[in-house]
């Protein structure tokens, strides 16, 4: 039985009006989609501030190692020429 | 404050030198100010320390609704009735916030509510005071919200990533908690004189305790060093202290309300308020559960929980039951 | 109901409508604001909360359209903290008391099934303020129900307590279920004129909708028996005294103060 047992955790993504993509805000407790839906709702669009929701039961999200962070974003990091910040224009150049 | 006298099971603070290997790295990069997060490596005592800490905040919340929820069925408006309802609410949230922080270190909600129930856990001392009166409701979103508002804003900026964005997200939407108990003094102050009389009593009776929050003077305050060093404490008890007395008395002041300490003075040299003595063994006897209130803050969060024991297994069970079901339809 | 003690508010019967409709969100509102810090678990105490402000919001708007309509300068304070027991007219099943989580739950499932579909009749109403009103609740209302039908059918059908205690809540509260439906000389003269549904019209749609979520939660209607009737005519139980004494004592204490 579950006596004892915690709700199982679900992490909740909000979408805002003006918002582009969805956005972990936080997580909640539910025993089933259904209630995780309107509990996410309940806590955390309390002030107005979602259009839509998604939660995902915590133990389904597939997360990098930590330990890989080196070999996973090093290299990310070398690559400075990928902003913009890394070309310089000169002064005359609008717009760009 | 929410979460007071923190023990960081730290004897002494060892200094950068003094570290090696991977807490020598970890301490680097606290002093970088990057984030630490759940998955990345920590010292024990750390983790040990931000659960103790974020769970002694979180349960400050919820045991805080309590006094506050006194007065919701009597509020005498009811403009004022879903005001104190929003903000009672907004404080369960706020609990819920950092309970979901704390979880991100693998200690499961229940474990640590049962660790209030039994009394292991601390919360802040300042709401095992009693709400007498409607002007109760006042000065404690005057004064011990502004309080924690001043204790809340640095930790935005700590070292642990999930309980700094869950504090970012509480004081964005603490802001209108100390403006509504300023409103609600304001308007008793210009009132009747038996309005008048109810706040000017409420303040004597919150003063002091709201001043205690801020935990025992810096010299007596043995985990400080450890708690600033992994910077999950950023502004010393008696700085955040006087930051909340000179924010606070001008305050008063306007109201046409007297500070209850004969002894406060403006220091015109430094341009600081200087209080009174204050009666450190009342703060130490509440926090050690001998307060006006601290039985039966605890035991209606006991009989909350205990009293739902019955809810919470009935919804796990139907969901066992639905998921079930559901398999059976697939096979 | 054969016969009714009480008038229609004048001149055009919305007074009574809106007091009805208010006293109904207020002393519910009431109601759950009782549990605020006391709930079965933290998610739950937060989205009961959200319930009590939606309804004391609708209770504000009604209770302030009373009060212009009547015409003598009374606002939504006055009639909430300044009336005595007889002069409110909410369903009796509204200020039961909370009880456990089943009674709370069944409760507010059963106001909740009826209060949208009335609503959503009165957004169709030929009085345009009580029309807007009802617009802005009735989306409020749809999701109440939405919720409180989940967890009739969680306790119902989750272990063999939770089945037991909501049978139990049930017998305690299906006698208040009638007056929901029942319609004096106020209903029909707010009917005629196109203001508001007969009451009568909502029961079929109710008993349907109650069926289909006991279905799921393994409840049954009980067998009809002799309903309780009288709140809508300010005949109160013994519950609402207590409550009124509550709510109304800081605000009687200091008449004529602003808060």
């Amino acid at each position: 039985m579950t006596q004892g047992k915690d709700w199982p955790l679900w992490e909740v993504f909000v979408r805002s009006a003006h918002g582009l993509a969805h956005k972990h805000v936080g997580s909640v407790h539910a025993t089933d989609a259904a209630m995780a839906l309107e509990n996410a709702r309940d806590v955390y669009t309390r002030r107005n501030e979602g259009t839509s929701l998604w939660v995902v039961r915590s133990t389904d999200i597939v997360a990098s190692d930590p330990a890989q962070k080196g070999p996973l974003f090093e290299p990310a990091r070398n690559k400075i020429y990928r902003h913009p910040t890394f070309y310089e224009l000169p002064d005359a150049v609008k717009h760009m | 404050m929410y979460a007071q006298m923190v023990d960081t099971g730290v004897a002494r603070v060892r200094s950068a030198d003094e570290l090696e290997g991977e807490e020598a790295g970890f301490q680097r990069g606290i002093d970088a100010l990057e984030k630490v997060e759940a998955t990345d490596w920590m010292p024990e005592a750390y983790r040990k320390t931000m659960i103790r800490q974020i769970s002694q905040h979180a349960h400050s919340e919820i045991v805080g609704m309590l006094p506050e929820g006194n007065w919701i069925t009597r509020a005498p408006s009811l403009k004022r009735k879903v005001t104190l309802l929003a903000k009672v609410q907004d404080e369960a949230g706020h609990g819920l916030y950092l309970y979901c922080a704390a979880e991100t270190l693998d200690v499961s909600r229940d474990t640590l509510l049962e660790a209030l129930h039994s009394g292991a856990a601390k919360y802040s001392s300042i709401f095992n005071y009693p709400t007498l009166t409607w002007a109760d409701i006042g000065v404690i979103g005057w004064l011990v919200d502004g309080a924690a508002i001043i204790n809340q804003i640095p930790l935005c900026r700590c070292s642990y990533g999930p309980y700094a964005r869950a504090m970012v997200r509480i004081c964005k939407e603490e802001s209108f908690h100390q403006r509504q108990g300023f409103d609600i003094m304001l308007t008793l102050c210009q009132g009747s004189p038996a309005q008048k009389a109810m706040a000017q009593d409420a303040l004597n009776r919150w003063w002091w305790p709201t001043v205690m929050m801020f935990g025992p003077p810096d010299a007596e305050s043995v985990h400080s060093a450890q708690s600033m060093a992994w910077r999950i404490k950023l502004q010393s008890n008696d700085a955040l202290r006087q930051k909340f007395i000179d924010q606070t008395v001008p305050q008063a002041a306007l109201l046409g309300l007297t500070i209850p300490d004969p002894a406060l003075t403006l220091d015109p040299e430094t341009g600081h308020y200087r209080i009174g003595p204050v009666d450190w063994a009342e703060f130490y006897r509440v926090i050690k559960g001998d307060g006006p209130c601290n039985r039966e803050r605890l035991a209606a969060r006991v009989a909350a929980w205990e009293d739902g024991a019955w809810v919470r297994e009935a919804a796990a069970a139907h969901a066992e039951k639905q998921a079930a079901r559901r398999k059976e339809c697939a096979a | 109901m054969p016969s009714s003690t009480c008038e229609a508010g004048a001149p055009d019967g919305v007074v009574e409508l809106a007091l009805r409709l208010g006293d109904n969100a207020l002393i519910l509102g009431q109601r759950l604001g009782e549990w605020a810090g006391h709930g079965p678990v933290l998610e739950e105490d937060i989205a009961l909360t959200n319930v009590a402000l939606d309804l004391l919001g609708q209770a504000r708007l009604w209770l302030a359209l009373a009060g212009r309509r009547e015409g003598q300068g009374r606002d939504e304070d006055d009639l909430a903290y300044f009336r005595d027991q007889a002069a409110f007219r909410n369903c009796l099943l509204v200020e039961q008391p909370n009880g456990d989580y089943a009674d709370t739950t069944l409760r507010q499932f059963f106001f909740d099934t009826w209060h949208v579909a009335l609503l959503n009749a009165l957004a169709r109403s030929r009085d345009a303020e009580v029309a807007a009103v009802a617009d802005k609740a009735r989306a409020e209302a749809a999701y109440h129900v939405r919720r409180s039908a989940g967890w009739v059918v969680r306790l119902g059908d989750g272990t063999a307590e939770s089945r037991a205690r909501m049978v139990a809540a049930l017998a305690r509260l299906w006698p208040f279920t009638g007056e929901l439906f029942e319609e004096d000389e106020a209903d029909r003269t707010l009917a005629a004129a196109g203001i508001a549904p007969l009451p009568g019209s909502l029961r079929a749609g109710w008993q349907a909708e109650v069926e289909r979520v006991f279905a799921e939660a393994t409840l049954e209607i009980p067998a009809s028996c002799w309903m309780h009737s009288g709140g809508r005519r300010g005949v109160h139980t013994e519950h609402m005294g207590y409550l009124l004494a509550e709510m109304q004592s800081l605000a009687r204490a200091h008449p004529g103060a602003t808060w």
